[in-house]
Order: C-alpha cells, then sequence, then structure tokens
C-alpha cells in the first residue's frame, strides 16, 4: 500500500505545533505543581510517617 | 478502485494535512482584545480588597487570558463565514485557510474548559463560574445570537467585555460588590460609542456580511446621536471610583478630564455631516476611546498597586 509522503513544510509546521504542545503541557505540570505547593504550604508536610 | 489505489492519486495537500504555524492558533486568541482583557482584569484584581497569593494572582490572570482566548477562537470558528467578506478580518486563519473551522472549534472549547477548570480549582470557584459564563455570553449569546439579529447587538454583548475585571475582583474577594459593578459598568457603557464610531466608517463592511450594526440599520444620525448619549454616560461613570472611595481624587481629576474629551470627541461626531467620507472625527473618537479605557484602568492598577506596597 502506498503512503502519503509529507511534504517538507508540512512536516516543519507539524514539528513546530508539536514543540507548541509539548511547551503547554509543561507550564501547565509547572502550574500545578507550585499552585499545590502554594495552597497547601507547611501542612503538605504535615502528615503522619 | 481499491482504497490503496485510491490513496496513492492524493498527495497530503489533497486530504488536508495542517498547514498552520503555532502563530496561527495564537492569532485565534485574539491577542489584541486578551491584552486589554489582562489589563482590566489586573486592575480589578489589584483595586479589590484583600490578598491573594502572587502566584495565585499569575495563574488567575493566565486563566483568564485563555479563557479570553477560547471565546476568541469560538467566535472566529462561528463568524468565519462573515470574516471572509470584511476586509478587516479576511486575513484571519480560518478565512484564509491555513486553520479548519473543526480546528478552531476543538482549540477553543479545550481552552474554555481547561481556563475554567484551573481557575476554579486553583484560586475559587465563582471566579472560575464568572470566567465559564463570560465565555458562555460571548460566544453564544453575543456571537451565534445577537450578533447577527439586533443592532443592540455590540450595546448587550458588551457585558462580554466588562467582565474581566469582576473576574479579577472575585478571584481576590470571592465575590462581587458595588465596586466591582462600577468597573463594569465604565467598561459596558464605553463599548458601544467605542464599536458605533468604527461601525460609522466601516459601514459598508457590515452591510457587506449582513451584520446588522447600527448605522446600517437606524441609519448615521440615530447612530451618532446613541454614541453622545453613551459617552456622556460613561464619562459619568468613570468619575464613580472616586466617588465611592476606592480611587483617589487625583483618579477623580484625572477621569473627569478625560471623560470630558471623551464627551468632546462624541459631540464633534455627532455634528459631523452625514454627507463626510472620510469621518475624521469617528476615527478620532475610536483612537480616543482606547486611549480613554486603558488610562483610567492603569491610574486605577497605579493606585491600587501604591496602596499595596505601602507607597
Amino acid at each position: 500500500m502506498d503512503r502519503i509522503e509529507l511534504t517538507e513544510s508540512q512536516k516543519k509546521v507539524r514539528r513546530r505545533r508539536s514543540v507548541a504542545i509539548a511547551l503547554a503541557l509543561a507550564l501547565l505540570v509547572v502550574l500545578f505543581y507550585v499552585a499545590t505547593i502554594v495552597k497547601f504550604g507547611p501542612s503538605m508536610f504535615d502528615r503522619p510517617l | 478502485m481499491t482504497y490503496s489505489e485510491d490513496m496513492a492519486t492524493l498527495d497530503s495537500a489533497d486530504i488536508g494535512f495542517s498547514e498552520a504555524e503555532p502563530r496561527d492558533y495564537f492569532a485565534l486568541l485574539k491577542p489584541r482584545v486578551m491584552s486589554l482583557v489582562v489589563f482590566t482584569a489586573l486592575a480589578g484584581m489589584i483595586v479589590a480588597p484583600g490578598g491573594i497569593h502572587p502566584f495565585l494572582a499569575f495563574v488567575a490572570i493566565l486563566c483568564i487570558a485563555i479563557g479570553a482566548g477560547a471565546s476568541g477562537a469560538l467566535n472566529m470558528w462561528y463568524d468565519a463565514d462573515i470574516d471572509r467578506v470584511m476586509s478587516r478580518t479576511s486575513g484571519r486563519p480560518i478565512p484564509t485557510g491555513r486553520i479548519k473551522p473543526q480546528e478552531a472549534l476543538s482549540f477553543g472549547l479545550v481552552l474554555a474548559a481547561f481556563s475554567v477548570l484551573t481557575l476554579g480549582l486553583l484560586v475559587n470557584w465563582f471566579a472560575g463560574f464568572l470566567l465559564a459564563f463570560t465565555i458562555f455570553f460571548y460566544a453564544v449569546i453575543y456571537t451565534m445570537w445577537l450578533k447577527r439579529s439586533t443592532p443592540q447587538n455590540i450595546v448587550i454583548g458588551g457585558a462580554a467585555g466588562a467582565f474581566p475585571p469582576m473576574i479579577g475582583w472575585a478571584c481576590v474577594t470571592g465575590t462581587v460588590s458595588i465596586d466591582s459593578i462600577v468597573l463594569f459598568l465604565m467598561i459596558f457603557l464605553w463599548t458601544p460609542p467605542h464599536f458605533w464610531a468604527l461601525a460609522l466608517y466601516k459601514v459598508g463592511d457590515y452591510e457587506k456580511a449582513g451584520v446588522p450594526m447600527m448605522p446600517n440599520v437606524a441609519g448615521m444620525k440615530s447612530t451618532k446621536g446613541q454614541i453622545l448619549f453613551y459617552a456622556v454616560l460613561t464619562a459619568c461613570v468613570g468619575v464613580l471610583p472616586y466617588a465611592l472611595g476606592f480611587a483617589s481624587p487625583v483618579y477623580g481629576v484625572f477621569s473627569a478630564i478625560m471623560g470630558l474629551l471623551f464627551v468632546q470627541r462624541a459631540w464633534r461626531v455627532f455634528r459631523m455631516p452625514d454627507t463626510d467620507a472620510v469621518m475624521a472625527p469617528a476615527k478620532s473618537l475610536f483612537g480616543f476611546s482606547l486611549l480613554y479605557l486603558a488610562s483610567l484602568f492603569a491610574v486605577l492598577l497605579v493606585e491600587g498597586l501604591a496602596v499595596r506596597f505601602g507607597l
């Protein structure tokens, strides 16, 4: 079966879109990580071992 | 013809692989509108009584900006047909074919859901609800319903653009108050003279697209009268932050002067002959209206920061 080959420009913009999505997801991870610490504060560590 | 033979006759362009750049998706968010939303929401947040952790304030502003962007993307998805025929909007990503309508719809919905849920989870649910209502109001009430059905479209639809300072206020206090309603009214009443000034000299564009803006429904004379009416109301409401005590006398004087200049420009539009093809007064009012709103909120923002940092 013949495969569809993307043109060079399509490959290039797909890569740029992928990088943009990766950056957005990374930002979201950092956002929730820091926000969790900010919201819970020291009480986050206040738990029985 | 078998499936594989059929596929072999097509290249990637035929079956529509996207060639959209990340910046095309960014354009869907209406960045210029977004910047005004961020600015007014920040002012509402800074002026509000009480405190919020700086990082959560950053998250709140980000969510409000993304929520505003999402409603912009949904607006561009629904309005792609009329954007195509208007000179101001024909270069947008959907009319030019860089992004497909379905992609814009998905993008808008995902961003709307993420922004509302994040604001609700990390800041407070009342602010999240207000943001969700704002997106719904802009995308459904204004874009899908009012815009094409009544010349009062931007009067009522203007509420969507007026909510951000109220959301900013709600992020800090978790409530609505008279003060935040005044911030809402400042933008709500400013919207008609701002957009009708533009509509006066873009009347042909709106007519071509079949959008019932005030000048092509009620006529130039009536529109100019209504611009003046709303400009006077805007100028009166503009000084209320001082009258209600959440802005200083400096703001009071500044807003009064700017209000008078706003009304003066609206008066010039009112006196502009219907035969005037250049419409310099309308262009001047449109430009000044941006300066008016931005400068009033800038003074509120600076004063609020000065109070917070004890200056």
